[in-house]
């Protein structure tokens, strides 16, 4: 089971945030096939949030194919975003510490990382577009 | 059957000079939670008086769940109020508001109510007059649910809780709601308190209703638009301004439309729901100048 939590400054809207913290948990395993998630109810309950809020989001999973409703028992996830590649994420994190480690020998503050880190990463993805 | 929680037409009271509330009209479906939003004395009080049955309007009608406020015994117990600052009975226990809700309520829920208090961690023998305000909002929100009605009205039941005490009484409204069913109607002179809650606004400013629907149409009709020095008469028809403000070089506008702006010389942002309430504040506040809404906690 996961737990969600809501950014109020983000300006992004609470329904969203709730969609990306699944599709996040997915992707690092962190939610497999089969397992549910928490109820209309336990949402609410913890967040203080309307209840058509947490149902907008579920309903919009549920249409991306990666969770189902059971009625009268709960969402389940049905569906996984990690194909196969979870076992990768051990070594990727590691080097990523081993950079990040590297960046701050060199001086560069947390901004100055994530910056950069952004910007390769953007410009990264251009690249690849452009091959393709 | 209807579907509208609260429809009201033409609806006013006036207290001997002066018009509290006037041509309101509204028509709210049901299950919904509602924000009553405006700044203090703006009528918010008065609305939710007439919705229960405590006020009769000067002018016009109201309609509550399809029938009269306060018109017998069943349409009391459809409705379920929690008054301004969630009042208690000071010299009384937990146990004995639990009872006199038990006594006076033909639909009382005596398992679920005495749950809540557990769960809350209220002792029974304790007075009322001793508990904290959290713990005080919470018992009258316990009594306002047990009695299980239809719609439930709060007024400001916010207003004089800690931050900490807040989040747990919204928590505790929005289970009901899920548990029940219920359509919510509270107010607030605080946005930031409902944007979380609320997925219907009412904005309230001087006695008149500014706006009313559904949150996210609000928040899909209204943008911020900055460009150029612009005569507000050279504006397409469709949009509706909120709010102006110049400088002798940049206009900034909130407007209301139905159709995406494609004019290019503006940039145009989403509107937040508290800039939005804002606006729509600040334009009834330049024609007379009342107490402004409160942000800020």
């Amino acid at each position: 089971m996961i737990e969600f939590h809501l950014d109020a400054r983000s300006g992004v809207a609470p329904y969203l945030q709730l969609i990306h913290q699944v599709r996040q948990a997915l992707r690092l395993g962190l939610l497999r096939q089969g397992d549910q998630l928490p109820t209309v109810k336990d949402v609410v309950g913890r967040l203080a949030i309307n209840p058509n809020t947490v149902l907008k989001a579920y309903k919009r999973l549920e249409y991306e194919g990666l969770v189902a409703a059971r009625p009268g028992i709960g969402t389940f996830v049905t569906s996984s975003l990690t194909d196969g590649s979870l076992g990768a994420l051990g070594p990727l994190r590691r080097d990523l510490q081993r950079w990040l480690g590297k960046a701050r020998r060199t001086g560069l503050d947390d901004e100055s990382i994530e910056a950069l880190f952004l910007n390769t990463f953007r410009s990264g993805s251009e690249e690849v577009e452009d091959i393709a | 059957m209807t579907s509208a929680v609260l429809r009201a037409q033409g609806l006013g009271k006036r207290y001997r000079r002066r018009w509290a509330l006037s041509e309101c009209t509204l028509d709210i479906p049901a299950g919904r939670v509602v924000g009553l939003v405006g700044p203090n004395g703006a009528g918010k009080t008065t609305l939710l008086h007439l919705a229960t049955g405590l006020l009769q309007p000067t002018r016009g009608t109201i309609e509550v769940l399809g029938g009269r406020p306060a018109a017998g015994p069943a349409q009391l117990a459809r409705v379920g109020f929690v008054a301004q600052d969630t009042p208690t009975y000071a010299g009384m226990t937990v146990d004995d508001h639990l009872r006199l809700g038990a006594r006076l309520n033909p639909g009382w829920d005596a398992a679920m109510a005495r749950d809540r208090i557990e769960r809350l961690g209220l002792d029974p023998r304790q007075r009322a007059g001793k508990l904290s305000g959290g713990e005080r909002a919470q018992l009258a929100l316990t009594l306002a649910i047990a009695k299980k009605p239809e719609l439930l009205i709060l007024d400001e039941p916010l207003a004089s809780l800690d931050p900490l005490a807040r989040r747990e009484f919204l928590q505790g409204l929005m289970e009901a709601t899920v548990d029940q069913g219920l359509s919510v109607v509270l107010s607030s002179h605080l946005v930031a308190d409902l944007e979380r809650v609320c997925d219907y606004l009412i904005v309230l400013v001087a006695s008149r209703v500014q706006v009313a629907g559904e949150v996210e149409q609000l928040l899909a009709t209204h943008h911020l638009l900055t460009g150029p020095r612009r005569d507000l008469a050279t504006l397409p028809a469709g949009q509706q301004v909120i709010s102006a403000s110049h400088t002798d070089r940049q206009t900034t506008l909130t407007v209301r439309v139905g159709t995406p702006i494609l004019d290019p010389a503006w940039t145009v942002s989403p509107v937040g729901l508290e800039d939005l309430v804002l606006a729509y504040m600040s334009r009834t506040t330049k024609a007379d100048r009342k107490p402004l809404l409160e942000v800020q906690r």
